[in-house]
């Protein structure tokens, strides 16, 4: 392959002078470890990705199953549920679904997909994978508190999961508990124990993003390797750097808000609580604000939907690029946009609020700001475009994954145009124009950012392939039922049908689209089905996959010159120095169609561009 | 036993399909085709692209079509016609975007599929183009923003002064409704006072209160402006009425408005729609708990005569509730002397009163 490139050998012999020191201790870590530190506490950066991403998957078949649940309510509102008994127990009520659980099953599939899978075993995953491979640093700055970082969120998953078998059932008040339905379980009994568990459950959440945000940052500004300055960066290390930070600046309100609420529910406080008269009693809180709550709830919520995205935007980026052949389109911009998003994301909050009695000069405000944001979303598409246009495109699966995203992307990105849209708000606000909007645009996006992830760097995690054939299988069955589940739901939403509700049937406005409910349910359970396909080619290809090479889709980034196998400590020699940005695909002069980052200028001087003339 | 043979036929079914793959991948290496770094997945892959794209693009126009009487119920409030029209302009606008992304996107991946004799172009930046690409997209929200701010100014701001006044309360899991009498004022009200008689909470030591009236349904006026003061008792609710294009939301201890001009009556929208059983209903729209689904009030609205005949039949709460009433004069004497108001004369509130408030 790389017939007129040097060696790795002979690259890193140029550069042998880096961290010296970190490279001796290394050398000496050659013991064997024990399956404990190796496997379940380890402190290496790839052991936790994977730790992370089985988590995810974990998550994803609970939250996915969840979904199916309701789904079956709305989907057949009159017909009965009592097979489901064996599984739901009590919740089946003579042969019909709980309502109170109905409202549990969503509250908890919007907060098992938000937080367990699209944060955690998104970001958690890769930015744990990627961030040292692609900068070219040994692991994380911190290996211990990485691993911390995955044990708080184990131990969080498990008091989620937990709840989930509570006797009066868990958390209910919707994914966004708004007080004060969250916070009294005179209200729904969700609210009782099950709401507790899930404020501690993301309160350990919370820690463990901190702990991994930390590192995340201290890792991408310090240990970057030789000549990999902040313009060398790929893509992916970008987004996961501005993730991280969001991360780090907003989840401390979701916790500041999560133990107010404690504190309203525990201890007699009365932060969000106010006026209240019920089950036949007023209560003795006032001067609190519901309003509060929403205002902290949603100034991390809002960062929380780019936390979910900006990793998936990274891959895609970085996905694209290798299987078009061609270097992403406008690399700066790309950088520019990202840091557009993320800072405008601390200030769009509110538009989530247009219609809760807030100052109507607020809405305006917050209106002006959300339809900003939607430029650099605009930019960052184009430039996708741009990427695949005249390139010479490979379709690996994560390809697929990733035209996907885009187009997913667009999708579920205008319909927030409206949304932001204060004035039309009014009529949308709560209904499924939201529910379809965000399903496609944080949702189904993310998540085909994850496949596309899981896809591509398959091959390095576990040095095997994934099985192609089932990945498109797997992508076209995806990609049609995500679109057949969600544009649809947009007419419904149109129609004005409220979200979360057990059933339309009581009202003559929402009577119009029983059908298109049915085939909405269809639809998304069929698409869920469709994921076992890769839960069986994901484990499959772990132990039988076909064995890969080590850099099998000709990439440039770092994390392919690492051996199949990448050892604790990644390069079994010298970290390689890096001379170029990531993106020199089909570079014209070139032997091949792609040059990775670590071969010097010197190296290539037939392909060399003027101003890169004296970098030789 | 049924349950047995099927779990066992999905068994045999799982077992035939891993054979079945693992076939798939023992020919496909015995061809060799696993060793070719783009084979013919990658044109069947390509032309799918196409094939989604027209296929796909066909069943959206289809459905969009086929559906679009369903998803656009009538709409009966002055905003609302302004709204709706913004709606539709803004995802014409939105749809040509739509449209003409996704097209690029699929046809490039057709067209650029890999080649063996092609080579990639390379092209990592072009300043111009990215500045035209910013700056339209720019432009046009900034063009549907001005036009959303306008509105919004429009709908969120003071209502008319003649504008008739109700209050709407939310419980769960059911609205309750209060007019103000003929002095066109909403009493006191205090949520330690509620109980199973008192729902609302009436302070009847306040004047304004005595001939405040409970409704089991909304009645309002067509054409007059119509002015909505919201709160609940317990959790957060929403008051939404799509047919009017209104939502606020209900929230405890601080008390929310949202102002409208219905344009039809029921009757004519009952004549509109061939529904004679037609009702503009309202609904809750903020989880609040098992009956959420469930918190529906019918409104109707009246030709203006017809409100006012409405609006002069009502009784008051004080004269429906004397004891309540008696309750509170026992606490202030004051009160008795002021207040000399018996049972039922809030009964004969005279149609001009309503009228006042039209």
């Amino acid at each position: 392959m790389a017939a007129n490139f040097p060696t790795q050998e002979q690259v890193q012999g140029g550069i042998g002078a880096t961290e010296p020191g970190h490279d001796h201790a290394h050398h000496d870590e050659h013991h064997e470890q024990g399956f404990l530190s190796k496997y379940v506490f380890s402190t290496d950066h790839k052991v936790i990705a994977k730790q992370f991403l089985i988590s995810g998957i974990f998550w994803a078949i609970i939250g996915g199953t969840l979904s199916s649940l309701f789904r079956l309510q709305l989907g057949w509102p009159e017909s009965t549920l009592e097979w489901l008994t064996p599984l739901l127990g009590k919740w089946i009520e003579a042969g019909k679904l709980n309502p109170e659980f109905y409202l549990a099953l969503v509250t908890m599939h919007g907060t098992i997909m938000v937080f367990f899978v699209l944060t955690a075993g998104l970001s958690g995953t890769f930015s744990n994978f990627l961030i040292p491979l692609q900068i070219g640093a040994r692991d994380m700055a911190s290996g211990f508190m990485n691993m911390l970082s995955y044990w708080f969120f184990f131990v969080s998953s498990v008091i989620m999961f937990a709840s989930l078998f509570l006797e009066t059932g868990p958390a209910a008040a919707g994914w966004t508990i708004y007080p004060p339905l969250s916070a009294l379980p005179q209200a729904i009994p969700g609210s009782g124990a099950g709401q507790t568990l899930w404020l501690v459950s993301l309160a350990l959440f919370i820690v463990s993003q901190l702990l991994g945000g930390v590192n995340y940052i201290t890792t991408v500004i310090n240990l970057r390797t030789q000549g990999m300055s902040m313009s060398k960066l790929p893509l992916t290390i970008w987004a996961f750097f501005l993730t991280a930070v969001l991360g780090l600046l907003s989840f401390p309100v979701l916790f500041s808000a999560a133990l107010l609420l404690i504190f309203d529910r525990s201890f007699g406080t009365s932060f969000f609580l106010s006026d209240i008269y019920i089950a036949g009693q007023a209560l003795p809180n006032t001067g609190g604000s519901p309003i509060l709550f929403q205002h902290l709830f949603w100034f991390l919520g809002h960062p929380e939907v780019y936390i979910v995205i900006l990793p998936a935007m990274g891959m895609v980026s970085e996905i694209l690029a290798t299987n078009a052949r061609k270097p992403i389109f406008g690399y700066r911009a790309m950088i520019g946009s990202l840091l557009g998003i993320s800072l405008l994301s601390f200030v769009v909050w509110a538009h989530h609020m247009f219609v809760t009695g807030m100052n109507p000069f607020l809405g305006s405000v917050f209106m002006f700001l959300t339809l900003i944001i939607a430029v650099p979303s605009a930019v960052k598409t184009f430039n996708w475009l741009a990427t695949i246009w005249r390139g010479n495109i490979r379709f690996t699966t994560a390809m697929l994954f990733s035209i996907g995203f885009v187009s997913l992307f667009i999708a579920g990105g205008l319909t927030g145009i409206v949304l932001g849209n204060a004035a039309l708000d009014i009529q949308l606000h709560n209904t499924y124009f939201v529910v379809a909007h965000f399903h496609l645009v944080m949702g189904s996006s993310a998540f085909f950012g994850l496949w596309a992830g899981v896809y591509h760097w398959f091959p390095k995690m576990f040095g095997r392939m994934m099985d192609e054939k089932l990945g498109y299988l797997h992508f076209w069955l995806t990609f049609i039922g995500v679109y057949l589940v969600f544009l649809p739901m947009h007419y419904v939403g149109i129609a004005g049908f409220p979200r979360r509700y057990y059933a339309w049937t009581g009202f003559d406005t929402f009577s119009q689209f029983a059908d298109l409910n049915k085939f909405i349910s269809v639809a998304a359970i069929v698409a869920f089905l469709g994921q076992f396909i890769f839960i069986f080619n994901f484990f499959y290809s772990i132990w039988r996959g076909r064995r890969a090479t080590e850099n099998p889709w000709n990439s440039n980034t770092l994390e392919w010159t690492t051996p199949v196998i990448p050892g604790h400590g990644n390069w079994p020699g010298d970290i390689p120095a890096v001379h170029r940005w990531p993106y020199d695909y089909s570079k014209p002069g070139a032997e091949q169609d792609f040059i990775p980052q670590n071969v010097p200028y010197s190296q290539t001087q037939s392909s060399n561009l003027p101003y890169e003339k004296e970098m030789e | 036993m049924t349950t047995l043979s099927i779990i066992l036929v999905l068994a045999l079914l799982l077992v035939v399909f891993g054979l079945l793959f693992r076939l798939q991948i023992l020919t496909s290496i015995f061809s060799g085709s696993s060793n070719r770094e783009v084979g013919v997945s990658n044109r069947v892959n390509a032309i799918l692209c196409l094939v989604f794209l027209v296929v796909g693009g066909a069943w959206f126009a289809w459905s969009f079509v086929e559906n679009f009487d369903k998803m656009n119920p009538p709409i009966a409030s002055v905003h609302g016609l302004a709204t709706d029209k913004m709606f539709w302009g803004s995802m014409s606008i939105l749809g040509v975007a739509f449209v003409l992304t996704q097209v690029l996107l699929f046809w490039y991946s057709y067209k650029y599929q890999h080649k063996d004799n092609r080579r990639a172009f390379f092209f990592p930046h072009n300043n111009k183009i990215e500045i035209i690409w910013t700056l339209i997209p720019a432009i046009v929200m900034a063009a549907l923003v001005f036009a959303g701010w306008k509105e919004w100014s429009r709908i969120t701001g003071p209502a008319p002064k003649d504008a008739v006044v109700l209050e709407i309360m939310g419980k769960q899991f059911n609205w309750l409704v209060r007019y103000p009498g003929r002095d066109q004022k909403l009493g006191m009200v205090n949520y330690r006072l509620i109980d199973a008689t008192n729902e609302f909470g009436f302070d009847l030591s306040d004047q304004n209160g005595i001939d405040d009236f409970t409704a089991g349904e909304i009645h309002i006026p067509k054409g007059h402006p119509v002015l909505l003061r919201i709160r609940s008792r317990d959790v957060l609710h929403a008051v939404y009425m799509p047919h009017f294009r209104v939502q606020m939301y209900a929230v405890p201890g601080m008390p929310t408005k949202f102002w409208f001009t219905p344009t039809k009556t029921t009757d004519e929208m009952r004549a509109q729609t061939g529904n004679p059983a037609f009702n503009y209903e309202l609904a809750c729209n903020q989880i609040c708990g098992r009956g959420h689904f469930a918190m529906k009030m019918n409104i109707i609205v009246d030709e203006p005569d017809d409100y006012v005949a409405w609006f002069a039949k009502q009784e008051s709460f004080s004269s429906q509730n004397p004891e309540v009433l008696a309750s509170f004069k026992q606490k202030s004497n004051k009160l008795v002397e002021k207040a000399p108001v018996a049972p039922g004369a809030a009964a004969v509130v005279t149609p001009t009163a309503a009228k006042a408030s039209l």
